[in-house]
């Protein structure tokens, strides 16, 4: 915690350096009209040389810059535009009016525990605290609402995030299962989605000209962000929910009759809409139940629990499996 | 910069981050005591009164003492033992130009939208119509963020179910209560009931893991949420000692375990194996298929993985059916393929 040239900062030099930058984002919020470098100085680095304060003053705008302090460059006189002037607008300072109901509130409370990615649940916190500083009462205790959690521990998550809030251009390794290497990749990011726990962006490839999607755990190595900020438009209908709906397989939800031998397919039973104990079965081994189920993508489920379950019904299943196991017995 | 990213940290900048909320935070909190305000802007009463000390330094440009911003930093002082009085009460008058927060920046504004997205997805019917209340109030006030807030969809694939076991269970860690779980074991297709110490809950490659003393086992476990069946907080306390959650960042199997090096042959539907479970090398298989379908990466490989249930390993071979094989050792495959063909003599006898 010292000033940024790394050198250890002077008892009370930290403070000095708030009040120096407090004081100009007041001076600047203040006033009507744009202030000029020369009165700037004059008032808040009376003691220090040109050079210096050239310096000086760019580093303490950059700095109030990086907080999300709007400072704004214009020309003091119109006739003479080769003094620029500064000033920050109150209506782009300040947080636009919120008002939250008790029961809003409460859920915007929750919002802070959502992240479990610690840069964005600081993010999420900060902005809990701005709104709680503009007189918004949070209070999370009132709701019976459980929060679900995000995590994204893809080391590429980052870079990703902000280059599609940038609207810059990004450099990566990329893997894709069963290739020998990685293949170097350009991509203009749109929007980065999460899918079934995993996160993924889409955008431009501009190697190919064409929107694609990339997982992100399979970025090979560090992605960067290469070229200037605001380089493109996200173009206009990219439908973010509809690249999810593109990631999820069809769901193909079948009702299902089995027999399931006694004591196995426990996820099966837990799901069945009827269970008749003690039926016969294709063996003696065991005694075999039957079950009525409800659900997607049974057929490997069902191979999984090999000779304890024999599909009744659907016919179409029925022949799905026998024609995967013919071919693995053929195939030896 | 060297590096995209947060530029170095600055105190003087944190400082007046720090102060751009206090001020606002005790404008529209009048007569507030010291300590309630150092939690409520997440600070520290020490480090409260030393912001408000550079806040009393600071005001409008003309130099007048009527335009410094004023503070009674006497209200927070105690005299007789010089420490704070934690129970003052914070007055600061002068500074309503600084009555209202500053906007949030980008990366707030998405990272609670976002959030709040999430949250909509998983929320009971009753309470989503309150998400959307507040989520379009926060849209709102975001619009002002230059350049926008990110397009960031979090997707709802966690159900509430999930979402309320782990709270359970997150509740059973913090009150250091002991779970009975019932629990289902693929690689014996069983569940089973076991009483565990929780410890917490982690995430590794998407997927949520309880990390537990497992009493049954005697020995720490880690159990995938999706596969617990159920879960009931008992009133016990844990009987072993609370540790933290274990790092889960450089993969999850310790390989202390007894484990068998497989290696399998996947054809291209088979290939998410590679990124599901843990491998430990990839190859394509040469000499077969066209050169150009290898090139492509669309032909069939082969993966080295460390096995320590055959049984499991039967499963996975069962469900990938009839895309993978066993290369080595070769008695895995004669297993898997008596195993198939048991499960096809099961059709012939009701035919």
């Amino acid at each position: 915690m010292d000033d940024d040239t790394g050198a250890p900062a002077p008892a009370g030099g930290a403070s000095r350096k708030s009040e120096r930058l407090l004081n100009l984002l007041i001076m600047l919020l203040v006033q009507r009209h744009y202030v000029s470098k020369e009165r700037i100085r004059a008032i808040l680095y009376p003691d220090s040389r040109p050079d210096a304060f050239e310096k000086m003053f760019e580093r303490d705008k950059e700095e109030l810059r990086s907080l999300g302090v709007p400072i704004e460059v214009g020309s003091i006189d119109p006739l003479f535009d080769d003094e620029p002037g500064y000033r920050i607008s109150p209506d782009q300072f300040a947080l636009p009016d919120v008002r939250l109901t008790a029961d809003e509130a409460a859920v915007v409370g929750l919002a802070t525990r959502v992240w479990e990615h610690a840069r964005l649940a600081d993010a999420t916190t900060d902005a809990v605290r701005k709104l709680t500083a503009a007189g918004v009462e949070v209070d999370v205790s009132a709701l019976d609402l459980v929060e679900p959690r995000l995590s994204a521990d893809e080391p590429a998550f980052d870079v990703f995030w902000d280059a599609t809030q940038a609207r810059q251009e990004v450099e990566f390794d990329y893997q894709r299962p069963g290739f020998e290497k990685p293949s170097r990749r350009h991509l203009q990011p749109w929007g980065v989605v999460r899918h079934a726990g995993r996160w993924y962006v889409l955008g431009l490839d501009t190697d190919r000209n064409e929107e694609r999607v990339f997982r992100l755990s399979r970025v090979v190595g560090e992605a960067t962000r290469v070229g200037a900020p605001g380089a493109y438009e996200i173009p206009d209908g990219v439908d973010l929910r509809e690249t999810t709906r593109r990631l999820a397989p069809t769901q193909v939800v079948v009702e299902a009759t089995l027999l399931l031998r006694k004591g196995a397919g426990a996820t099966l039973r837990r799901a069945a809409s009827s269970v008749a104990n003690d039926v016969p079965g294709p063996d003696s081994d065991s005694p075999w139940d039957r079950v009525v189920v409800r659900a997607d993508r049974l057929a490997d489920d069902l191979l999984a629990l090999g000779p304890d379950v024999v599909v009744e019904a659907p016919e179409g299943l029925r022949e799905e499996l026998l024609a995967r196991l013919r071919a693995t017995v053929g195939a030896a | 910069m060297a590096r995209a990213g947060r530029p170095a940290p600055s105190g003087a900048k944190d400082q007046v981050a720090r102060l751009l909320t206090l001020v606002p935070y005790l404008h529209s909190h009048p007569e507030v005591r010291l300590d309630q305000t150092a939690e409520a802007v997440g600070s520290t009463p020490e480090q409260v009164v030393k912001d408000l000390g550079v806040l009393f330094m600071c005001g409008l440009p003309g130099g007048y003492p009527d335009d410094l911003i004023d503070v009674d930093l006497d209200a927070l002082e105690d005299p007789e033992e010089g420490g704070l009085r934690l129970e003052g009460v914070i007055r600061v008058s002068n500074a309503d130009y600084l009555a209202r927060p500053l906007r949030l920046t980008p990366t707030e504004a998405s990272a609670i939208i976002v959030a709040l997205r999430a949250m909509r997805g998983t929320a009971p019917d009753d309470t989503r119509e309150v998400v959307d209340r507040a989520l379009a109030k926060l849209e709102a006030a975001a619009a002002s963020t230059p350049g926008g807030t990110a397009l960031v969809e979090p997707g709802a694939d966690d159900d509430s179910a999930a979402v309320r076991l782990r709270a359970s269970l997150e509740d059973a860690v913090a009150r250091q209560r002991q779970v009975r779980l019932t629990y289902y074991v693929p690689a014996r297709d069983e569940e089973s009931e076991r009483v565990v110490d929780p410890r917490g809950v982690i995430t590794a490659n998407g997927v949520a893991y309880l990390d537990a003393w497992c009493h049954s086992a005697e020995a720490p476990r880690l159990f995938r949420l999706d596969r617990i069946h159920e879960a009931a907080v008992l009133d016990s306390a844990v009987e072993t000692a609370p540790e933290p959650p274990r790092d889960l960042s450089d993969g999850l199997f310790q390989r202390s375990q007894e484990t068998t090096l497989v290696t399998l042959e996947l054809q291209p539907p088979a290939r998410w194996v590679i990124e599901y479970y843990q491998v430990e090398a990839v190859r394509p298989v040469r000499g077969r298929g066209r050169a150009s379908s290898r090139a492509r990466g669309s032909g069939p490989v082969q993966v080295d993985m460390l096995v320590a249930d055959h049984r499991w390993l039967l499963r996975l071979l069962m469900r990938l059916a009839p895309h993978a094989k066993v290369v080595s050792p070769p008695e895995l495959d004669q297993e898997f393929r008596d195993t198939a063909q048991r499960t096809l003599r099961q059709y012939a006898s009701d035919a």
